[in-house]
């Protein structure tokens, strides 16, 4: 990892920091301990999904179907623990599989068959849902306290399922940024005809970031049930635009071959402050809507803006944090 | 030339008036009629052109009314690079073109068509989305208030395709359908269908079968008969002589000669092609050739490669030439797995069994590499660093414990290859997108010199770059030959071939038309033999 990152994972946190002081000022109740107990509760889901899709955009594709894969990945869960009475870590285990065979599916049918993953992953969108809606008859099933423990809090009012998720996102980071595994990703997005040629394979690898991120959202399915103490077919709609959301915020660009989980993490948190403190002071749903929208556009420009000029309020952050390069 | 001052000549034809275009005046000088004589359809006085080299240098040419002039001359000599500021795709750096007498400044190739000069592009143009009739017309598609007038543009595309012999073809139909032949002759359709003054055919045939190379002969002569100059550009001799009146030889970007085309043979074409002032380097001699390490028989790949075999040994550098288009890129890229085979195998060593090679990985497991022609596009990772581009291929090298990368031994890789074959970058951290084509060359290099596979396969190694890094190149290539590794070098410049090879093998027209070694090798014969495949009309 350059130092380059750390200026930039620099940047954001002032962001964020920034964030919680601007509501904060606005609204005496937000910097409690319930609000933050409630970003705290959001996160989790998200971010665990956000880390899968930021490999899948790294690698030059898209994931669509995330929102709907957790909604069906949520409802045989609930079908697992309640109908079948599963224990919570074979029905999760189900959970990570479901997922993960919905991304590989995605993953093999788009690398293999050449159809983009965008086109691909839009059907999985569908199918994926339409199946949730089928194995629980549309029906939302209570199922109580067995999994309702991932979300309750163990240490600094923090849940297991945010240590879990953070366990996720620093090893996705570390896979990324260490492995081998990762590096091959990086130069897929780069130039996929230059791996190929370097004798390289590019297509296990892309199929299998495919299977990853279902296995991530599979995760994610049971950090959001887990919360919301039932599973609930329409669970997640609207989820892949959040995390491609929180993915751009961080940085990582949508052409591929550039990208940090960590930075992911990072708007992963900022749309979760902002959505919670718009919540806060009293915004209406549509005022959330325009303002969330604005900060990405503006986060994607500023970005752009970044990687095309030297000097830029983002790149000014920076520096504040950059150490001087090694040689 | 707008910006440049224009040339002025001392022209002894009855044009005492000095030029003094201005383009604010609104009017030239030369369009009172000051000439006494008709003027020539097209003249160019000493035009040069130069991007980091000279392609152009202080070429003069003219074409008569009815005239089919033809354009010779080896890779690089500069003839479509002449045909493109001809029709404004590139604009000259000095000199000057005059058109019926009036001068000549094509600013576009739309300009350039409305003055009457028409070109049909060595590459193929065609939309395959549109259909026929639309890529015939696509810049003056005929239409009423905004909307094409589909009736009036098919009944146009009907004449200009029955013209070409492609009267039974659907104008409405798709033309990303037709073949490779039929999209040429729908461009060369499109060309002819326009009110030219001047038409320029750039390798036209290339594409063609014998009978639609025929009919395009046909078509050629009717357009003369119509007082039309037409400029024919094309390696294949038999049909220069067949349809050209004269011949303009180019080399080096200079115009040596120009012929009619009865008097001249081509033996003496090719002589003046190859040129005599470079001389020829004496052999390297001595290096022995080792065990044969790699064989490629009856390999065939597209329309490209349509026969080759030859055979690697260990410790010599095999050179690859040919004309742009016989097939060598292909014939690497096939023997390496980056485009698919049609036929023909490659074998390792003196093994029975042929390698599979579906994909470069297979390739490269068999200690195949190959630096690609292209580094851009099938090289370059442009914002990574210089160690992760030179890494690429030998990542699992640095890893331990089944993927996890050692950072320091993979710097340590990067740092060593850097001072080993002077790769200039700042750290080894700086993206390779901002070093010179020269080092972003020795980086692709070197990431096949980390593999140390058995064979290295270089397509235009030293393409591009400034003469000291071809200079690390020729080393690194000695140093390879001297390990023992076998060698293949493609490259379009003789003379660095000749100072380099242990030997050289001549491609033409998708076959190996030739193998020279050092005591027997000239520029005429080499370049002979590259021509060889193109010269008799009874290809296939």
């Amino acid at each position: 990892m350059t130092t380059k990152r750390y200026g930039q994972y620099g940047a954001m946190v002032v962001i964020w920091v920034g964030l919680l002081l601007f509501f904060g000022a606005l609204s005496t109740n937000f910097l409690t301990a319930r609000t933050l107990d409630t970003l705290a509760n959001r996160v989790p889901t998200l971010a665990v999904v956000s880390a899968g899709m930021t490999l899948v955009l790294i690698i030059g594709g898209i994931d669509l179907s995330v929102g709907s894969v957790l909604g069906l990945c949520g409802a045989i869960l609930g079908l697992a623990m309640v109908n079948w009475h599963w224990p919570l870590w074979a029905g999760a285990l189900l959970c990570l599989g479901i997922g993960a065979v919905c991304g590989a599916v995605n993953g093999w049918v788009s690398v293999r068959l050449c159809v983009p993953s965008f086109i691909v992953t839009l059907g999985m969108l569908e199918i994926a849902r339409g199946l949730a809606y089928l194995t629980t008859q549309s029906q939302t099933k209570y199922i109580g306290a067995p999994v309702e423990g991932l979300s309750r809090p163990v240490f600094l009012g923090l849940s297991t399922a945010f240590f879990i998720a953070c366990a996720v996102i620093v090893a996705a980071q570390v896979v990324l940024s260490r492995t081998v595994f990762g590096r091959h990703l990086i130069a897929i997005g780069a130039n996929e005809q230059a791996v190929r040629l370097a004798g390289i394979n590019p297509r296990p690898p892309k199929i299998a970031v495919f299977a990853l991120v279902g296995l991530l959202t599979g995760l994610g399915a049971v950090f959001y049930t887990s919360r919301l103490g039932s599973s609930d077919p329409n669970a997640g709609v609207g989820l892949e635009l959040s995390a491609i959301a929180a993915v751009v915020i961080g940085g990582t660009s949508l052409m591929g071959g550039r990208g940090s989980v960590l930075s992911s993490f990072f708007g992963v948190l900022i749309i979760a402050t902002l959505e919670a403190g718009l919540a806060q002071v009293g915004a209406t749903e549509p005022v959330k809507r325009v303002t969330t929208g604005l900060v990405i556009v503006v986060a994607v420009v500023l970005d752009a803006w970044r990687h095309r000029m030297t000097a830029t309020p983002l790149t000014f952050l920076q520096r504040l944090f950059q150490r001087s390069p090694p040689k | 030339m707008q910006e440049t001052p224009e040339i002025p000549e001392a022209e002894g034809e009855g044009n005492p008036q000095p030029e003094a275009p201005s383009p604010t005046f609104g009017f030239r000088i030369s369009d009172f009629g000051f000439r006494a004589s008709p003027a020539r359809l097209l003249e160019a006085r000493h035009v040069s052109k130069s991007y980091s080299v000279p392609v152009l240098t202080d070429f003069s040419f003219d074409l008569e009314r009815g005239e089919v002039h033809a354009l010779i001359g080896a890779n690089g000599a500069g003839k479509s690079t002449f045909a493109r500021v001809l029709c404004g795709l590139t604009r000259a750096d000095g000199g000057q073109l005059r058109l019926d007498g009036a001068v000549y400044v094509p600013r576009s190739k739309r300009q350039a068509e409305q003055e009457g000069v028409v070109m049909v592009l060595q590459e193929l143009n065609v939309i395959g989305a549109l259909s026929v009739a639309e890529n015939l017309f696509l810049n003056r598609l005929p239409r009423r208030a905004g909307f094409v007038r589909f009736a009036e543009l098919h009944r146009r595309a009907n004449q200009a395709l029955a013209r070409v012999g492609l009267s039974g073809l659907d104008p409405a139909g798709p033309a990303g359908r037709l073949g490779v032949g039929q999209q040429q002759l729908i461009e060369i359709a499109g060309a002819l269908a326009q009110d030219c003054k001047v038409l320029i055919l750039d390798e036209p045939t290339a594409a063609l079968t014998d009978p639609e190379a025929d009919r395009l002969f046909e078509n050629i002569r009717r357009l003369q008969a119509e007082g039309v100059g037409v400029i024919y550009i094309s390696h294949r001799m038999d049909e220069i002589r067949r349809i050209a009146g004269r011949i303009t030889v180019l080399r080096d970007g200079r115009g040596v000669a120009t012929h009619e085309s009865g008097d001249v043979t081509p033996a003496q074409l090719i002589r003046e092609m190859v040129g005599h002032d470079l001389p020829e380097k004496k052999p390297t001699g001595a290096r022995p050739a080792g065990e044969t390490v790699l064989r490629v028989s009856h390999l065939r790949a597209g329309r490209q490669v349509r026969d080759v075999s030859f055979e690697l040994r260990g410790g010599e550098i095999v050179g690859l030439a040919g004309l742009i288009g016989s097939g060598r890129t292909e014939t690497l890229r096939a023997t390496f797995g980056a485009d698919p085979k049609d036929g023909g195998e490659v074998y390792l060593g003196r093994e029975d069994r042929p390698l599979v090679i579906d994909q470069p990985a297979d390739a490269v497991l068999a200690g195949i590499g190959m630096v690609p022609e292209d580094r851009k596009q099938d090289g370059l990772l442009p914002a990574q660093s210089v160690r992760a581009n030179l890494t690429l291929a030998t990542l699992g090298r640095h890893a331990r414990h089944g993927g996890w990368l050692d950072p320091e031994s993979e710097t340590e890789t990067a740092r060593d290859f850097c001072t080993r074959l002077a790769i200039q970058c700042a750290s080894v951290e700086q993206p390779v997108g901002e070093l010179s084509g020269g080092n972003q060359q020795k980086v692709l290099i070197a990431r096949w010199l980390a593999r140390e596979g058995r064979v290295l396969l270089f397509d235009e190694p030293t393409r591009g770059i400034d003469v000291a890094a071809k200079d690390t190149v020729y080393q690194v290539l000695r140093g390879l030959a001297a390990e023992g590794k076998a060698v293949l070098v493609v490259s379009s410049e003789l003379p660095e071939l000749m100072a380099l090879c242990d030997r050289i093998l001549v491609m033409s027209a998708g076959r190996v038309a030739g193998e020279f070694l050092p005591g027997e090798w000239t520029q005429e014969k080499i370049t002979g033999a590259a021509f060889s495949g193109y010269l008799n009309a009874a290809q296939d």
